[in-house]
């Protein structure tokens, strides 16, 4: 069971790293046009490159 | 240039039919090409377009610019859409929802090691690492909930979030102290699970909320009241509010009278139809009142202001408003009634296992750890998202079909409806005349009105002479064409004096009907009668709400004729025409007095009061601001066929939303018997609490049958 010493606090970074993430995208606006966001993807304007 | 670029301007458009990319990119691109914007970019959840601009682009150059690419387009207010305020207490919920998320998982990990069969060591281990995650994710999470419990208790309110609040609580030091003590069942996933579920409720609800209020601050932007004062300087644009009586205001053709007041200079007609509903227009010269609402169809207008702001005719509607909303009462929801019974029932419960445990056994451990176990059981997890999820669901399929539902409660109280009221003038009908019987009258004469009736702005003259060049016929040649404001257009035809306006301006009697007359020299006139067209979608309407079993009745205050045509052409039986604002209040209140829910649609000013008395309302956008804010849906687009829609949906939702509480009851049955006896063990808590708030989200998204 020395293992637990090991993986309980992995586990508990993985997830926090993922919480981290999820902050990062809330204060990013990224949640600001759902709708709009997953309808974009169909367009053919900045395929190649980043929308500058 | 550079100093133009230097101060953007930021302007927002509400696009009310904007559903797919191919609309984002039109749009976008649309606005782009439009000379000055520097970005633009559609937000599709919002239906909104936000764009920058040197200052020199204006809002109405927009929606012209998108009304030629096929898209509706009206001009918000940016300064009243800051609502960051609400965006922030969103977020702030999401925050704490993503935490508790976080803990639950973690948790839920633990527990199950536990559940598996984890030994005394690593048991005790496991629950001290469970209790420093939940721990402070109760305290941090939690937080909403203590809150809003804490202001109830402070003003005597024994709300739903007391319960949940004292679980919270409960459930964690019980945890501590049976870890304390080395026992065999800790609440930490419990805990977390409740703050999780309890939660995504209460994110749910607001955002139904923020979108209501979003829609009401839309609203209001939709209307900016401007003016053109006279003054020695010249003409200047300036805010209705700002007119005092006495000044000179100059009402263009086409525009709207900001005030009430009376003319001085000029001669026109007055489209009434907002403040009426009357269709006829009425002449108006110097000396003539005019009533702020009004629209002037013709000729300029200089009116010295009487009565403006608070005074005037518009805001004198407001006592009658007030009135009829104290009459419609304060509307009890289903989660207020599931609350008043479920609060008291679960706190009796609670209390009584604590009393009797203590009582047969004298062990106080036992009976706390059994008191918290039920109150955990019965926590209202699914009661919680019982309501918000399907209210969120259900706007969410409305507001797709154009329906902005910008109170709470209206779903609820839209599928009780039973008859349904419609006014007429820009409800079933769009405001847009069209002559009727042209087939009767000799094509000559029918080539001197497309003459005379192109010489005009008239939306009467227009509309006949769309309609005459349908039928393929041509214009004869004309000289001296001249407007007459107030009258009609005349002019020479061969050598012989033509006419076409109002019927006194000839000396011919005026029919029942909307009419325009033409007289070609000194033959009697010839009248080509109007109908009011029917707005897209009426007829569907009508007898889509007729096969939901509703009865449908048409209130007007437009002339007898007028009105039965219009029922007879819409399939009405029951209508009733010439009724004044206090009249059409009065028929709402014998309709609810008799037992009736009534359902009132209606747009102008004559209704507003009437929109606020009836048990529901509806508001197409293109209604007068008044009558918008006093309606509890408003319809986005010009079809009127969404209603019937609306009222399905609303009924599948209250339908969906009795399942819901059955269903989280059906769960508390069952499980409450468990925790009385002292059977109830954290695996079980956290299996009936997930299988009841997932059966309870997927039934409200479950898709309409």
């Amino acid at each position: 069971m020395d293992i637990l010493i090991w993986l309980i606090p992995i586990s508990l970074i993985l997830g926090g790293i993922g919480l981290g993430a999820f902050f990062w995208t809330l204060h990013h606006g990224q949640y600001d046009d759902p709708a709009g966001d997953a309808e974009r993807i169909l367009l053919p304007d900045w395929d190649q490159h980043p929308k500058p | 240039m550079a100093l133009q670029t230097a101060t953007p301007a930021r302007l927002i458009l509400s696009l009310p039919n904007v559903h797919c990319a191919a609309c984002i990119g039109t749009i976008e691109a649309g606005l782009l090409a439009v000379r000055g914007v520097q970005s633009a970019r559609v937000n599709l959840t919002q239906k909104r377009a936000h764009i920058q601009a040197v200052s020199a682009v204006s809002a109405a150059a927009l929606v012209t610019a998108l009304a030629k690419l096929g898209h509706e387009a009206h001009a918000l207010d940016p300064t009243a859409l800051t609502s960051t305020a609400t965006d922030k207490q969103g977020n702030d919920l999401l925050l704490r929802l993503a935490v508790a998320g976080f803990a639950m998982m973690n948790v839920m990990l633990l527990s199950v090691a536990v559940w598996a069969g984890a030994g005394d060591s690593a048991r005790n281990l496991f629950y001290w690492i469970s209790a420093a995650i939940a721990l402070p994710t109760v305290a941090f999470s939690g937080q909403p909930f203590f809150r809003s419990a804490w202001a109830g208790l402070r003003v005597g309110r024994w709300g739903m979030d007391v319960p949940i609040s004292l679980a919270l609580i409960l459930a964690s030091a019980i945890s501590v102290s049976e870890t304390l003590q080395g026992g065999d069942y800790a609440w930490f996933d419990a805990a977390v699970t409740l703050t999780f579920f309890l939660l995504a409720g209460r994110y749910l609800d607001h955002r139904t909320r923020a979108m209501a209020r979003s829609a009401a601050a839309v609203l209001s932007a939709l209307a900016v009241p401007q003016a053109l004062r006279i003054s020695p300087a010249g003409h200047d644009l300036v805010a209705v509010a700002d007119l005092v009586p006495g000044d000179l205001v100059l009402v263009r053709p086409g525009g709207r009278m900001p005030v009430d007041g009376v003319v001085t200079d000029g001669q026109s007609e007055l489209d009434r139809a907002i403040l009426t509903g009357e269709t006829s227009p009425v002449f108006a010269g110097p000396g003539h009142r005019v009533c702020a609402g009004e629209t002037n169809l013709t000729g300029p207008m200089t009116v010295r202001v009487t009565h403006a702001g608070a005074d005037s005719s518009l805001h004198q509607m407001a006592d009658l408003v007030a009135v009829a909303e104290a009459a419609r009462g304060r509307y009890s929801t289903l989660a207020d009634r599931a609350a008043r019974i479920y609060v008291p029932l679960v706190h009796g419960l609670s209390f009584g296992a604590f009393a009797v445990w203590l009582l047969l056994t004298g062990d106080v451990r036992l009976a706390i750890n059994i008191a918290a176990a039920v109150l955990i059981i019965t926590c209202p997890c699914a009661l919680g998202l019982a309501v918000p999820a399907v209210v969120t669901a259900a706007s969410g399929r409305l507001f797709a079909r154009g329906l902005l539902i910008k109170h709470g409660t209206a779903l609820e109280r839209l599928a009780e409806v039973d008859v349904v009221v419609f006014d007429k003038t820009g409800t079933l009908t769009l405001g847009v005349p069209e002559p009727v019987d042209l087939a009767a009258v000799d094509p000559v004469a029918l080539s001197v009105a497309l003459a005379l009736a192109d010489g005009s702005a008239h939306p009467l003259a227009q509309a006949l002479a769309l309609a005459i060049r349908a039928r393929g016929i041509l214009p004869v040649a004309l000289t001296g064409v001249t407007e007459k404001p107030g009258a009609g257009t005349s002019a020479l035809w061969q050598g012989i004096a033509v006419q076409l306006g109002r019927a006194d301006w000839m000396g011919a009697k005026s029919a029942e009907m909307t009419a325009t007359y033409l007289r070609i020299g000194s033959a009697a006139p010839v009248p080509f009668r109007f109908t009011d067209r029917l707005r897209p979608g009426a007829v569907q309407a009508v007898t889509g709400l007729q096969a939901l079993g509703l009865k449908v009745i048409l209130l007007s205050g437009d002339s007898a004729t007028a009105v039965a045509v219009c029922a007879q052409k819409i399939g009405i039986a029951t209508y009733a025409a010439g009724l004044t604002p206090a009249r059409k209040v009065a028929r709402i209140g014998d309709l609810t007095a008799a037992g009736h829910r009534v359902l009132m649609i209606g747009d102008g000013l004559n209704d507003t009061a009437a929109l606020a008395g009836a048990h529901v309302s509806i508001a197409p956008a293109s209604a007068l601001d008044a009558a918008r804010a006093a309606s509890d849906i408003v319809l986005l687009g010009t079809d009127l066929a969404p209603v019937v829609a609306a009222v399905r949906v609303a009924r599948i939702a209250v339908h969906r939303m009795r399942q819901n509480f059955a269903i989280s009851i059906a769960y508390n049955v069952i499980a409450v018997p468990f925790a009385l006896l002292g059977f109830a063990t954290p695996l079980m808590s956290a299996i009936a609490m997930s299988l009841s708030s997932i059966s309870v989200s997927l039934n409200a998204m479950r898709k309409e049958s």
